[in-house]
């Protein structure tokens, strides 16, 4: 850290004709946010975005209802493709929210003043899921922090870790902070991860991932990654299983996986000189695993998948699960987004006949959809294990996708610990 | 008395307030909750304590991307930290003071010292005063 003062934030004349209100109380508004906020972020110049992912849909209180409807009233619009994340209601399952009235009067209020701006009614937090994706190399301004995470890894599209209210801002206005994962310099690797001794079956799976996800955010701090010793060719599933649960118990905004990610076919292409090297291995996975399950109990109260939204493959293999396993005895709900939902066609009935309970619009550890459970929740998602108690105050447990779907069709907590075993 | 000197100023502003010093990274979102400003993340080493009115002494900010709203909605109903001082500035947190001060008027000064000296000074000191980027302990 050095002692110079810091540059000052250098605007163009259509950013300080933004903030003059040339263009509306709303841009104006939008521009004093997004002007602070970059010089918060120690930005000296603004960008041009191409897309947004806004998060301040989900209702956490008055203060973002507020802002978006101050926004809506004086006719803010987007001014970029913007996709919406989850909301606090199901729309198109009504009632299986259980939220007060005056809540979810609210919540719906907060929805509607988005589509008034002009974000699309998707409502996913898995907006990569979507026909129409980031392309590479796009700068975006996303928020939702598995949706960061996998934009910037996966897709290689670059947009900084964005909250709500500057997801909008960004987004009204078009422009963004010229710093860190927007630019070639902030996107090369700062620390080596190895991964060492994890059997394939564990390497390529969602809860194993999510594990070492898990593990990989309590350890990398702010660094930009580079995972080495994973199998090449990962899935964008088991990708979307690391990134979120690295951005949950940590601060991940992207991860370089070397064989996987779109910037790192080698380690050479993402490191510049030699840098600090982390180990994790297969004891490290279990105790990671371990820390999200928060009781031996083996009575079970429901299952909870889709976290994040579960994309067509991932609800095609519930579907076969559920059809070798049987159907649950306990509420077992899967979330996912309208769109996938809509791509799934015929496959969604036969979920639904089996007596999977399909949430749509918004994810069942943000909102209160599970009611009177007796026992724990087993989950795959270590993004849900880690959230949950202390949302809903649940007991958790994580396990393997295979594990939740066969001890939601026995009714106990089944299970499987050869799966974690080496070799 | 120790005067330290904020690294950066995120969000300008004076408070006065005790001492709440975290021990790991938090994030407002799943950690703090907004009606009554208490610690609910489980994992944290701080789970309880309460941040009303206090000067929160953090090391970093982390996780979800709703931490911005969270805090606003803390600001609006007064149960938020009087000021926040972090050893790595986090924008997510600056947002949610900006924002608050946008459209409530009011002000919740969010600094950046990055000095381990300086931040160990102000974690373990009982009572601090923000103004602006001096802070007195």
């Amino acid at each position: 850290m050095t002692d110079c003062p810091a540059m000052p934030l250098s605007l163009t004349d259509a950013d300080r004709s933004m903030l003059a209100g040339d263009y509306g109380r709303a841009t104006a508004l939008a521009m004093r946010v997004v002007t602070r906020t970059a010089e918060a972020m120690g930005a000296t110049s603004l960008l041009d975005i191409e897309g947004a992912h806004v998060d301040g849909c989900l209702y956490h209180g008055r203060a973002g209802l507020d802002f978006a409807e101050r926004l809506a009233d004086v006719d803010g619009e987007v001014a970029v493709t913007t996709t919406l994340n989850v909301g606090s209601l199901d729309l198109l399952h009504p009632g299986l929210v259980r939220m007060p009235p005056a809540r979810a009067a609210h919540a719906r209020r907060l929805m509607d003043a988005y589509v008034a701006l002009g974000c699309r009614p998707t409502w996913t937090c898995a907006p990569y899921q979507l026909p129409a994706r980031p392309r590479f190399g796009a700068q975006l301004a996303w928020a939702e922090s598995n949706a960061i995470v996998f934009a910037n890894s996966v897709l290689g599209a670059r947009s900084e870790r964005y909250g709500d209210f500057m997801d909008i801002a960004c987004a009204i206005s078009g422009r963004a902070p010229a710093v860190g994962l927007h630019t070639d310099a902030g996107r090369r690797a700062t620390l080596v991860v190895r991964v060492e001794g994890v059997p394939e079956r564990i390497g390529v799976s969602t809860a194993g991932l999510g594990a070492l996800g898990h593990v990989l955010g309590k350890r990398i701090g702010n660094h930009v990654p580079v995972i080495v010793g994973l199998p090449p060719g990962l899935p964008e599933d088991g990708l979307k299983a690391l990134g979120a649960a690295a951005a949950s118990s940590g601060a991940a905004g992207l991860l370089h996986v070397v064989g996987s990610t779109p910037e790192a076919p080698t380690i050479d292409a993402v490191v510049t000189g030699r840098l600090d090297e982390i180990r994790i291995d297969l004891e490290d996975l279990r105790l990671g695993r371990d820390e999200l399950t928060t009781t031996g109990a083996r009575e079970l109260g429901a299952v909870c998948l889709g976290t994040p939204h579960a994309s067509v493959r991932e609800l095609l293999a519930l579907a076969a699960a559920v059809e070798e396993h049987g159907p649950p005895v306990v509420p077992m709900y899967v979330n996912t987004s309208r769109a996938v939902l809509e791509a799934l066609g015929e496959a969604a009935s036969s979920l639904e006949g089996a007596g999977v309970r399909v949430v749509t619009d918004t994810c069942t550890y943000l909102t209160p959809i599970l009611g009177g459970i007796d026992g724990s929740v087993m989950t795959d998602s270590a993004k849900w294990a880690w959230y949950a108690p202390g949302n809903l105050g649940f007991d958790v447990v994580f396990g393997t996708t295979d594990e939740c779907v066969r001890s939601a069709a026995d009714g106990r907590i089944q299970r499987d610990d050869r799966f974690w075993d080496a070799g | 008395m120790t005067i330290v000197v904020a690294t950066r100023v995120l969000v300008a502003g004076d408070a006065d307030g005790d001492v709440l010093t975290l021990g790991e990274p938090l994030s407002f979102w799943g950690g703090v909750d907004a009606a009554t400003g208490r610690v609910i993340d489980v994992h944290h080493p701080q789970h309880g304590a309460v941040v009303t009115g206090r000067i929160l002494v953090m090391p970093a900010g982390r996780g979800s991307s709703s931490s911005s709203s969270v805090l606003a909605e803390a600001i609006r109903e007064g149960t938020a930290p009087a000021g926040i001082v972090l050893a790595d500035g986090d924008p997510i947190v600056a947002l949610g003071a900006i924002v608050a001060e946008e459209i409530y008027g009011i002000v919740t000064p969010v600094v950046e010292v990055a000095d381990p000296e300086g931040y160990q000074a102000l974690s373990t000191a009982r009572r601090v005063r923000i103004r602006n980027d001096v802070i007195e302990a």
